[in-house]
């Protein structure tokens, strides 16, 4: 299948864009959770095979890292929330799915044709990763956008960061101290979120943002 | 060599904030902060007389030693004002003990990340700085866990997050546009080897990268249309994170874009940044301007004056040149100063008062005239009138701005003058009139308040020699 370690790359960085697509579908909590985790594995493979072609171990770490909090813990914390709150009832979106979709093949046409003639004297690796990081990262955005739900949002923040990820690590060399302070970042993000959440909970019975968009100081 | 200075001033905070964490009486906790905030200043005043030697992690050049100087300042001012604030809050009931263990210890850690974003030699520690102190400043703003304070935070969280996360892309690229000319590893993150070498990396992805992180950064900075997080977080929040939201993490962002705008300035074939700075400046003074207005809430008046300041500061910057840098440099410093003198004015204000509404608080000259001329001199300052040093500073931009381009001289001037009609209109209705019913006696160190106040009369008095030159050469080096 793989002829060669190019094509292995290309097939998980690819397999990471298409599971963003597959995230801004999704219409209900749990798949969304699901959805996620799967991205979160992806790019734990594609983080240890860049550990393996580079010959860096230390993005084993970051590998590691990815699998175990962002495949494992968070989403399934998450899914506690969800089923504690018991909101497992269709989450509406802004515009329709169709029209998320367009914008989405339009912001990773952008993505491409922005970053590949820039990089023209770089590996193809290289430049490829990064044109589908810059996709994953604004379509993580779009999703932010797209959604009213504290968790979706959240959900899109993290697969913002998954994006981050594949191009820290695909830029060759880059020192250490950046992959994991991005990837402790992230849980701190998620401990930030998980306050947040319960503290709207605590408050309105609901997470649904809009309801908060009542509370702005200047409205009252 | 000087580095026991340097590694005081990052660690002192970040040590005090697990002690503050431990610590349960609010007075003795109070003491600590202000201990640790002078202790942090005290060890960034040594860097003057001896710097320390540059490694990959960290350095200490003329550009960031004064900012340094000046955020360690004003944290030990802030500290002091914020033991009085906090203790009303206690008695009041606004705050629990426990939540103000949790406030210390994160007022500390911030300002050691600000330290640490503003003292390091890598892009990507820099990086981990700035997002720091956003999280810090994001569960502050939060802590009064009202409706309205859990909707600043989290706007302030995503926005924030957004921002940090398109600087981070910025960041790769910066780190992909170095490795082939400088090699692979800490040198090609650190700021001085990519300075070094500017004139060789590649232009085109450079800018890109630039782009990046401008509107990365941009949003930490408050630059319309990336600001709206600010006036929220400003309001909702206890009243000494507003005075340190705006007097130093604005510019901390800022320090980070203008870093940046020195490696584009330094390579000839880049796209320009200067346009795209002077035009994003000149949009959020006129926005803010116009904005200010409209305001009933007295801390979401002066956040969106900070808008305004960001935005001319941003603009004397993209204008570059030498007169403009330094106008931009003293304006930076002075705005942090007066900025920071109203909101510790602006706290007491609406502890006495009990309330945040500008239609409320009526006749402070009568009921407190002490603290009516802390704000009135603050507004007077921040506003532009001399002798005060942020009359200086726009005084330079203007005219340098009508001397290069005239166009925009008459749309800079417009806004400040828009932005000089607002606050006045305000002060008057706050100082004079008839006294609102509720008030309350105050209890209150006005020092710091008149601190700032006397600094910045100083300046635009007579600015001293060694910081006239200083700036100068920081000039020089910004391009």
């Amino acid at each position: 299948m793989f002829a060669s370690g190019y094509d292995v790359t290309h097939f998980l960085s690819g397999l990471m864009l298409l599971v963003s697509f597959m995230l801004l579908y999704q219409d209900r909590m749990f798949p969304i959770l699901n959805v996620f985790a799967f991205q979160a594995l992806v790019l734990a493979l594609a983080v240890a095979w860049q550990a393996f072609i580079q010959d860096a171990p230390h993005l084993y770490i970051t590998a590691g890292m990815a699998l175990v909090m962002k495949a494992g813990v968070i989403p399934r914390a998450l899914r506690r929330i969800v089923r504690k709150l018991g909101i497992h009832r269709d989450i509406e979106t802004v515009v329709s799915v169709g029209m998320t979709l367009i914008a989405a093949v339009l912001l990773t046409l952008l993505a491409i044709l922005v970053v590949v003639p820039l990089t023209g004297t770089r590996a193809a690796e290289t430049r490829e990763d990064l044109a589908f990081s810059l996709a994953i990262v604004l379509l993580g955005l779009l999703m932010m956008i797209m959604r009213r739900n504290a968790i979706s949002q959240i959900v899109g923040f993290m697969s913002m960061e998954n994006g981050l990820i594949l191009a820290a690590t695909a830029a060759k060399g880059m020192p250490l101290v950046v992959e994991i302070s991005v990837a402790f970042s992230v849980l701190i993000a998620f401990f930030v979120f998980g306050v947040f959440v319960f503290r709207i909970r605590e408050r309105f019975d609901t997470i649904d943002v809009n309801v908060l968009d009542k509370y702005r100081g200047e409205r009252k | 060599m000087n580095d026991v200075g340097l590694t005081l001033v990052l660690c002192a905070p970040i040590t005090a904030a697990v002690l503050l964490a431990a610590i349960k009486p609010y007075r003795i906790a109070a003491l600590v902060n202000i201990a640790a905030s002078l202790l942090a200043f005290a060890a960034a005043s040594t860097l003057f007389w001896s710097a320390p030697a540059d490694n990959d992690i960290l350095f200490v050049d003329g550009f960031n030693i004064y900012l340094i100087a000046l955020n360690t300042f004003v944290g030990l001012t802030t500290s002091i004002f914020s033991a009085t604030y906090i203790s009303h809050e206690l008695e009041t009931g606004c705050l629990t003990p426990v939540h103000l263990r949790f406030y210390h210890a994160m007022f500390q850690l911030m300002m050691g990340a600000m330290s640490l974003a503003l003292a390091s030699n890598n892009i990507g520690l820099m990086w981990v700085g700035i997002e720091v102190a956003t999280l810090t400043t994001v569960l502050m703003v939060g802590i009064y866990r009202t409706h309205e304070a859990i909707e600043a935070a989290w706007k302030y969280f995503i926005l924030g997050s957004v921002g940090i996360s398109l600087a981070f892309f910025g960041t790769i690229l910066i780190y992909l546009v170095a490795q082939p000319v400088i090699g692979e590893g800490l040198t090609a993150m650190s700021w001085t080897s990519l300075i070094a070498s500017a004139a060789q990396l590649e232009p085109h992805l450079l800018s890109l990268a630039f782009a990046f992180l401008l509107i990365g950064y941009g949003t930490k900075v408050g630059l319309v249309p990336l600001h709206a997080w600010l006036p929220d977080a400003h309001a909702e929040g206890p009243t000494p994170v507003s005075a340190v939201l705006s007097g130093l993490l604005l510019n901390v962002a800022l320090y980070a874009i203008l870093r940046f705008k020195m490696i584009l300035a330094a390579n000839p074939n880049t796209l320009s940044p200067g346009p795209a700075l002077a035009v994003m400046g000149l949009v959020s003074l006129l926005f803010a301007s116009f904005m200010l207005y409209r305001r009933r809430d007295i801390k979401r008046l002066f956040a969106y004056s900070s808008i305004e300041h960001m935005g001319i500061i941003t603009f004397a910057f993209g204008l570059g040149g030498p007169i403009a840098n330094f106008a931009g440099l003293l304006h930076m410093t002075m705005h942090s100063l007066t900025k920071s003198a109203i909101f510790y004015a602006v706290g007491h204000v609406t502890q006495a008062k009990g309330t945040q509404k500008l239609d409320n608080i009526c006749g402070l000259s009568e009921t407190h005239p002490a603290l009516a001329w802390g704000l009135g001199l603050g507004v007077v300052a921040i506003a532009g009138l001399p002798p005060f040093g942020v009359f200086a500073s726009e005084f330079l931009i203007t005219t340098t701005t009508f001397a290069r381009e005239p166009l925009l001289a008459i749309l800079f001037a417009a806004g400040l003058l828009l932005a000089f009609g607002a606050l006045l209109m305000r002060l008057q209705g706050v100082l004079f009139g008839a006294p609102t019913a509720h008030s309350s006696p105050l209890k209150a160190s006005l020092v710091p308040l008149f601190a700032h106040l006397a600094l910045v009369l100083w300046a635009g008095i007579s600015l001293p020699q060694p910081l006239v030159e200083w700036f100068q050469r920081v000039a020089e080096l910004l391009g």
